[in-house]
């Protein structure tokens, strides 16, 4: 059963007042209207969240969201995949309406994090390594100090082409009023902010971040009596890599990103030229470089040229992360690969304001931890 | 102490160890202590932003054991971990040395539960 998307919207990304509760209804309430949907239409709810408990102490937020929305008895499930917990509730979505299980689901992802301290956020989310890994005080920036060092070595790669994806991301933010910063940075200024993990300075990390972004998922029948305007889930994917990061052949090859982007492609019946626009993780800008390889835009080794010779900008030949990606958006765990999602419907609906692009094909990529678990999705303009 | 590596029976090998071999899913039936070998530094990070607990800055390495004399499928191992020295790069020859507390268990997320994993391990001194 083909599988539509009629409906997105998401909170102002950044440093919130709201709690998880409250961020999740938003973005929820603002869907449901967004699509045209009345709470008792939803017969899935998948909350993607990764660390509620960990953060503020609330678990169970699934019924938490049910219930303030009103979608009750419809059946639900918090969906925890790490930093991919977004993705995975496309996937889950996705399945639940392909399969015949449902034929209205509704999908928010969330995350509230700023109130904790950095220290204690970064010891949240390095929770998710190898016990092996984390005696030894190994972070998720961590691990892309490693691999960028690893990179740029190996490959001879500038140091100045992880900045200019920073530049370019935070370019790409200032046309997103939902971003947490709306501020262009210089080559210059990210290369002189301080070290963070080693060859990787601070503009080459996203924020710690508040938000909730969410979408609808109905059948391709359903939708296109419900709008004009709609988007189809044409291919999706996903894996899971080791868990302990250094245990890859090799470190530069994220390998769930190569396994879900071949079974989305597969699916969609299309291949990496065929891309309008993509959405990759940019939680570290070494991310960026490690995806557009994965998904077979750049061969190994090459992605890095593509920011330097403009080929991923905004008026480029593959726009990449028009959002602001994570880097300038934010990257509110559980929230974020809905958020791409959110962005790439925009894209193909033509509602993304001044971020408009011209797309018919839209991929997005959201890795969970240091690519342990990736879901790929591909989106196509609905006819 | 020792510093193991799983062996599975088609000759893979693995730090740290697992029930089943990632590679082919079959049972890491014997071990390989690598603590007494010397490793060369693939990589390696100073980090300077770390969490509760763990020593600042954070130097940390990833180091390539050569078993090529075990004769078995794989030739090498490879393993993370902290540095002696901020002083470190690639190519680096290391020796592996015990240490009790890699962090301080009583502090971070696990402080509530720190019997559920090991704090002692090896951190890697250049030669
Ligand atoms: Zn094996």
């Amino acid at each position: 059963m083909g599988v539509a998307v009629i409906g997105a919207s998401m909170t102002k990304f950044g440093q919130r007042d709201a709690w998880l509760q409250e961020l999740l209804s938003q973005a929820g309430e603002e869907c449901l209207d967004d699509a045209g949907v009345s709470p008792n239409e939803v017969e899935h709810l998948y909350v993607s969240n990764m660390a509620s408990g960990e953060f503020e102490g609330q678990t169970g937020v699934m019924n938490l969201l049910a219930h303030d929305l009103g979608v009750l008895p419809a059946y639900s499930e918090r969906v925890d995949q790490t930093s991919s917990s977004g993705g995975a509730g496309i996937y889950e979505a996705w399945q639940s309406v392909a399969s015949g299980a449902s034929e209205m689901t509704l999908l928010v992802g969330g995350e509230k994090m700023t109130h904790k301290t950095t220290g204690q956020a970064t010891d949240i989310i390095a929770s998710i390594t190898h016990p092996a890994e984390y005696k030894h005080g190994i972070t998720l920036p961590s691990f892309a100090g490693l691999t960028a060092r690893h990179y740029l070595e190996r490959f001879d790669a500038p140091r100045e082409s992880l900045a200019r994806v920073a530049v370019k991301n935070h370019k790409n933010g200032v046309d997103n009023p939902n971003a947490q910063f709306q501020k262009e940075i210089t080559t210059e200024k990210a290369l002189e902010s301080p070290i963070i993990a080693d060859p990787l300075r601070l503009y080459d990390f996203c924020p710690i971040t508040d938000g909730s972004a969410a979408m609808m998922f109905t059948t391709e029948e359903r939708a296109k009596e419900l709008t004009d305007e709609y988007a189809v889930v044409s291919g999706i994917g996903g894996a899971t890599d080791t868990h302990v990061v250094h245990e890859r052949d090799d470190p530069t090859i994220m390998r769930g990103v190569v396994e879900s982007s071949d079974e989305a492609y597969e699916m969609a019946g299309i291949g990496p030229d065929d891309l309008d626009v993509a959405e990759l993780h940019d939680m570290f800008t070494i991310l960026e470089f490690l995806q557009l390889e994965g998904i077979g835009v750049a061969d190994q080794g090459t992605a890095w040229e593509l920011a330097m010779d403009g080929t991923t900008q905004k008026d480029g030949d593959l726009p990449i992360n028009t959002s602001g990606g994570l880097k300038s958006k934010g990257h509110p765990l559980g929230a974020s690969g809905v958020a791409q999602g959110v962005e790439i419907y925009e894209q193909l609906v033509g509602e993304a304001g001044p971020r408009q692009v011209e797309a018919e094909t839209a991929l997005a990529c959201n890795v969970g931890g240091f690519g342990n678990c990736v879901i790929t999705t591909i989106m196509e303009a609905g006819k | 102490m020792t510093l193991e590596a799983g062996i599975c029976p088609n000759g893979h090998v693995s730090y740290p160890t697992h029930p089943r071999c990632p590679d082919c899913g079959q049972e890491q039936e014997e071990t390989t202590d690598l603590s007494e070998e010397r490793a060369e530094v693939v990589t390696w990070t100073k980090s300077t932003a770390t969490p509760p607990g763990v020593r600042e800055p954070n130097t940390m390495a990833i180091v390539e054991f050569d078993i090529s004399h075990l004769d078995l499928e794989d030739t090498f191992v490879r393993a993370l971990g902290q540095v002696t020295t901020e002083d470190v790069e690639t190519g680096d020859v290391v020796e592996p040395v015990y240490v009790e507390e890699l962090r301080d268990p009583d502090v971070g997320l696990k402080s509530a539960n720190p019997e559920s994993q090991d704090w002692d391990g090896y951190r890697w001194d250049p030669v």
